[in-house]
């Protein structure tokens, strides 16, 4: 289903643009060409051209590879991931403490079933968060 | 014809190389000083000459890249806002273009030429904003509760400013390319990174939103609850509730805006009223909020000042000190640091851990500051979404 501010899709997002593909093709085209000839030009005796040739070789095909990696990591970058929010359930009689994933309807304070353990105690949500395992950088001065 | 070798055809150019490379100071060394002599001019000229347009055409593909980004962003929120708005309201009729309209929903602030009485202006348009949305959403969702009316108009709050960023950075963006400016597109692209922030930021909250789930923002609230938890609850003007908790040897009247829904009330009034039902007769008033942190500082770090710590237009907190002023009532504050980030997204366990934190702090504030049978207003101020009371 797509809205009217919908309509343009995210390919254009999702995808290397044909522009720059084409630069990149050329690029290491170009590049392939030149360490071809570094090789040609060594077998000849050309020292200097040939290292020359080389570095030329050597620069397109990284810069090229350089830019269809940091394209590719866009593409994957652009995901929404929901974070995992969890829902913590305590019996106030027995103490007892339980979690689960949060489920649509869960809020704070919002009294559940009784507990298995005392049957006349309903237990109690006292907690929806979640949890952020890896540690944030620190810039300390 | 005879194919002759590319190395050849490159040998040849080359070795002129050196000729041209010595007039233009290449020092007349070896061969491979001339080359270097020479594309060094090569450079500073083309540098000379296209500098400017080159770190431009980078800038602008970085900002480019970022608008797809946003575009992606926005796209996603859409989807999950109809989708959540289909789910809820069991509507059975295509409900796209009518969120679309929504989308596209702007205020004009009052005009503020005589500023005398601009307040109440600012509030009344306010209130009827958020009716409109209500009401629309009401439209669009036929079979929504009044929590989940609640959660949806935050629902759609949050994709109209997803929309609404978007929006913006394509229309600095484009103006930029279409002038050629350097400067309008070197101004996007320096606050670029703080306003993706607030999009991912906008982007999580829909979600929490959508779902009901608590925000950084609700550990207001969250105090709040955990002090009238057991107590009597009564509703006050405007969604807002209170409890009168026996605190310390003192009568707390603890407040906080209507849960489980996603609505922040309006303090301004909830307080007037509640001051006012006491005859100003109150010791003090502590707001606890969330509050912005500055980068170095920890999440869920708890700090204590002065003054209303209420966000908003200004509306809530102007109510609020004419009243205190009236009636000579000292305020004190009690924030819970977090980043724009993790205000509007679901709730984290730094943020959820620091309330009895927080409320030690209250506990010690009013030890310290007020005597035994005094009344005292403690309000957790923020968007009650996911938590009751």
């Amino acid at each position: 289903m797509t809205t009217q501010n919908q309509t343009n899709t995210t390919t254009a997002a999702n995808k290397i643009s044909t522009y720059l593909m084409f630069i990149v093709l050329i690029v290491m085209g170009l590049a392939i060409v030149s360490i071809f000839s570094a090789v040609y030009a060594y077998t000849l005796g050309s020292v200097y051209e040939a290292g020359f040739m080389t570095i030329i070789g050597v620069f397109g095909l990284t810069l090229s590879a350089v830019v269809l990696y940091q394209n590719s990591k866009r593409s994957a970058a652009m995901k929404v991931e929901a974070p995992k929010v969890m829902t913590y359930i305590e019996c106030k009689s027995c103490g007892t403490k339980t979690s689960r994933e949060f489920q649509r309807g869960d809020f704070v304070f919002k009294e559940l079933d009784v507990c298995p353990k005392c049957p006349e105690q309903k237990q109690m949500i006292t907690g929806v968060y979640k949890e952020i395992k890896e540690k944030e950088k620190t810039y300390t001065i | 014809m005879t194919l002759i070798p590319t190395s050849d055809i490159i040998a040849q150019v080359t070795s002129n190389i050196p000729i041209i490379s010595n007039r233009f100071g290449g020092g007349g060394g070896n061969d491979w000083t001339s080359y270097i002599g020479l594309f060094t001019w090569v450079f500073f000229i083309f540098i000379l000459f296209y500098g400017q347009r080159l770190q431009m055409r980078v800038m602008m593909r970085e900002v480019e890249n970022n608008l797809h980004k946003l575009k992606f962003i926005k796209e996603e929120g859409c989807k999950t806002a109809i989708e959540t708005l289909k789910e809820v309201g069991k509507s059975t009729e295509d409900i796209s273009p009518r969120v679309d309209r929504c989308l596209d929903y702007f205020t004009i602030g009052p005009q503020g030429m005589d500023p005398a009485g601009i307040v109440s202006k600012l509030d009344h348009i306010l209130d009827v904003r958020d009716q409109r949305i209500k009401d629309d959403v009401k439209r669009i969702a036929p079979q929504c509760d009044d929590v989940q009316l609640n959660n949806m108009e935050n629902t759609l709050e949050a994709a109209m400013a997803l929309n609404y960023i978007y929006k913006i950075v394509r229309h600095f963006y484009i103006q930029g390319k279409k002038t050629m400016s350097l400067y309008v597109i070197m101004q996007l692209q320096m606050i670029l990174p703080l306003v993706m922030k607030e999009a991912e930021a906008y982007s999580a909250a829909l979600k929490a939103f959508s779902l009901g789930q608590p925000i950084g923002d609700s550990v207001g609230p969250l105090i709040a609850s955990k002090l009238m938890l057991g107590q009597e609850v009564r509703k006050v003007h405007k969604d807002c509730v209170v409890a009168t908790v026996p605190f310390e040897g003192r009568t707390a009247l603890v407040m906080k805006a209507e849960g489980p829904g996603g609505n922040c009330g309006k303090p301004g009034d909830a307080i007037e009223t509640v001051i006012e039902e006491n005859e100003g007769k109150i010791a003090m008033l502590i707001m606890i909020d969330a509050g912005l942190k500055l980068e170095g500082e920890n999440v869920g770090e708890v700090a204590e000042g002065i003054g209303s710590a209420i966000g908003g237009p200004g509306v809530d907190a102007f109510k609020i000190e004419e009243k205190l002023v009236k009636y000579k009532i000292p305020i004190n504050a009690v924030i819970i640091k977090e980043d724009i980030g993790d205000a509007v997204s679901p709730m984290r366990k730094e943020i959820h851990d620091a309330a009895d934190k927080a409320i030690e702090r209250v506990r010690e504030l009013v030890l310290e500051r007020t005597k035994e049978g005094d009344i005292l207003i403690i309000f957790g101020v923020g968007n009650s979404i996911g938590i009751g009371q």
